[in-house]
């Protein structure tokens, strides 16, 4: 219920008209509007999962289905920074896999885990369409070009 | 180097974004009566004469395409630009829209007239959020100057755009998964033929195409088809616009003729190989064969030269790599990937690429055997023809590439596990 109300305000609403209107049939804003869930909450309660597919006009199951097929749906709550290296061929070439381990043991966790006080995510992830630039990371939504260690000691809320 | 006809990157560095920026540097020229006054028969003839071969890595005649919509079924035809970039080594796309979002815009509304559609999708991918802003900015701009939405300068013609924002899936750069995506669907491929420009989204006549494409267009409307063609090769029209990763000096993106020969593009326009000698090269992104520095030496950056080469073209994304690189280490990064990205339809697929992938990180922890890159040859031999889509193909190929050229690499590696005579 809490996540309902998150999601049915009149912003929410009116974007959604919006995204339904550009397509021929419903289902097709079903990726769009499971975006909007992951903006409200960072990831995809889900609730919100179902949510989506009645706006949609789709089956719940069907919107579950989609949301867990592409990776970028978060399904659990993720730390402040999501750290996401690209492990791709380029980038490997360029050094990816040390500064994984680096910031691995710098953060003193694994691939996938998020560290105790809620800060820092990281996953690996493939290429990330930059690769002239690799290493290549992203944090949150910005792309971090020629990463090293010094991502770690960025303060929050500076843009790359 | 020759100072080469900038077809899609002139505007880089030029702050383009900006529609009056775009305008004062001749953008949006051809969306004038004389587009208007062609018909669509003569545009798509006016392309094909061109010689524009599909940017997206499988060179297929943009023209003759086209010239496969079929008209009058009382469908809409839709328009789909492909901007999911995603295979290893290819990051044009991305740099194009960031830098020129609004002829991506122009391009798009000379084919929409070309096949006489009223609405285009772009489907960018989601990690490519500044793109997404660039195109919205770029997309409002071009609606309030009138370039988009009803009645378009006066005309009777209307075309809206709309950006479609995947959500992590690299298979959804295959054009048919890219559909069910747009559909909202699980991004898995489907069976072609009917091929989209007869069958695609909704059931409607769809044409796909790649961004750099759609950003050729409107240099080759504001020039004669013949300037455009005589810049490749016979059959192959044309700049390219190469992207360069690895171990260069200045990677990154460079638009150079067709033809180009490759150590011309590694050496001028790269700055030369750093870090060691040179050991092999990618000619056309993660999925095609390496080349060694010998090969490497003669061969030219176009469709007939590598496909004599036994490679491919592709996306016209380079992967140098020196001789300080394991080939091993490089195969285990496209297992990992395309078992990874395989979407789980076809048995052959799923099966064949997360055994690979096993294999490989067997290998490179230090536990390969005897007889693994036989297995794995012997593997990779059975993809194809038996799946839906190249996805499979696209890791089979390097796995017989790499072993066949670069053989003393994968028994360095297992030479590493003491019990490999077992
Ligand atoms: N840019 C990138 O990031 C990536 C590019 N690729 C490239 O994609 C290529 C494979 O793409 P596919 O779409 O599977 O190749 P394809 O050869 O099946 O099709 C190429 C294009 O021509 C059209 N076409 C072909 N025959 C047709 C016909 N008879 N009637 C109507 N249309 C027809 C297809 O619809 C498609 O748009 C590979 O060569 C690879 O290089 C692969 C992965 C990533
Ligand atoms: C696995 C796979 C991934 C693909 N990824 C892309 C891509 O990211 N971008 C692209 O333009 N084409 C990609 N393609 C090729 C498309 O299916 C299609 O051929 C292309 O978009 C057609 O556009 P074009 O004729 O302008 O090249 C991919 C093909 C396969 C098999
Ligand atoms: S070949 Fe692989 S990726 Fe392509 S449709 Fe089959 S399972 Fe999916
Ligand atoms: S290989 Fe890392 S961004 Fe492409």
């Amino acid at each position: 219920a809490e996540v309902l109300a998150k999601l049915n305000t009149p912003e929410i609403k009116e974007r959604c008209a919006d995204l339904l209107s550009r397509y021929p049939v419903g289902q097709a804003a079903l990726l769009e509007v499971l975006w909007l869930v992951q903006g409200v909450f960072g990831w995809v309660p889900r609730e919100g999962i179902r949510w989506a597919a009645n706006v949609c006009g789709c089956a719940p199951a069907h919107a579950l289905g989609v949301a867990t097929f592409y990776t970028m749906y978060n399904h659990a709550p993720k730390g402040k920074f999501l750290l996401q290296f690209c492990r791709n061929i380029s980038c490997t070439i360029k050094g990816a896999p040390s500064l994984i381990a680096y910031v691995e043991h710098a953060l003193n966790i694994k691939t996938g885990e998020t560290t105790p006080d809620g800060l820092f995510t990281i996953l690996q992830v493939e290429c990330l369409g930059s690769c002239g630039n690799g290493p290549m990371m992203l944090v949150n939504d910005d792309f971090a070009t020629d990463a090293d260690g010094d991502v770690l000691t960025m303060k929050p809320g500076t843009k790359l | 180097m020759a100072e080469c006809v900038k077809v899609c990157t002139q505007n880089f560095g030029k702050g383009a974004q900006d529609i009056e920026v775009y305008k004062k540097l001749g953008g949006y020229s051809n969306i004038s009566e004389r587009l208007f006054n062609m018909s669509q028969f003569e545009l798509i003839d006016y392309v094909q004469r061109s010689n524009l071969r599909g940017r997206g890595g499988a060179g297929f005649p943009t023209g003759m395409k086209w010239s496969f919509v079929p008209r009058g079924t009382g469908k809409p035809v839709y328009i789909v630009v492909n901007a999911d970039e995603g295979e290893g080594g290819t990051f044009k796309d991305h740099f194009l829209m960031l830098e020129d979002p609004h002829r991506l815009i122009e391009g798009l509304i000379i084919a929409a007239w070309a096949l006489g559609s009223r609405a285009a999708y772009i489907y960018c991918r989601g990690e490519f959020l500044p793109c997404i802003e660039a195109l919205n900015k770029a997309l409002n701009q071009a609606y309030a100057a009138g370039y988009l939405g009803e009645n378009i300068c006066g005309t009777k013609f209307s075309f809206d755009i709309f950006v479609h924002r995947g959500a992590g899936a690299y298979i959804c750069g295959e054009e048919t998964a890219l559909i069910n995506s747009l559909e909202g669907q699980k991004g898995q491929p489907r069976l072609k033929p009917p091929f989209p420009a007869v069958c695609g989204a909704w059931k409607s006549p769809t044409c796909v195409n790649n961004v750099e494409t759609i950003m050729s267009l409107p240099w080759i409307l504001s020039h004669d088809p013949s300037d455009y063609a005589k810049m490749g090769t016979p059959r192959a029209g044309g700049t390219k616009v190469f992207c360069i990763s690895g171990d260069v000096k200045n990677p990154g993106v460079y638009e150079a003729p067709l033809g180009t020969p490759m150590m011309t593009m590694i050496n001028d326009y790269a700055g030369g190989v750093v870090g060691g000698k040179l050991k092999a090269v990618l000619p056309g992104g993660s999925s095609c064969a390496p080349l060694t520095a010998e090969e490497a030496a003669v061969a030219t950056m176009d469709y007939e030269c590598l496909a004599s080469m036994k490679t491919m073209f592709g996306s016209g994304a380079m992967i140098v790599i020196n001789d300080t690189h394991n080939m091993v280490d490089l195969l285990n990064c496209l297992g990992n990937f395309y078992s990874h990205e395989s979407c789980g339809q076809c048995t052959p697929c799923r099966e064949g690429t997360g055994l690979l992938h096993r294999i490989l990180n067997q290998m490179v922890a230090g536990n390969g055997h005897d007889g693994d890159v036989e297995l794995m040859q012997s593997l990779s031999s059975g993809f194809g023809g038996v799946t839906i889509c190249p996805l499979s193909i696209s890791l089979g190929g390097p796995v017989s590439s790499y072993t066949a050229k670069f053989r003393a690499d994968f028994d360095e590696y297992i030479a590493k596990n003491p019990e490999h005579a077992k």
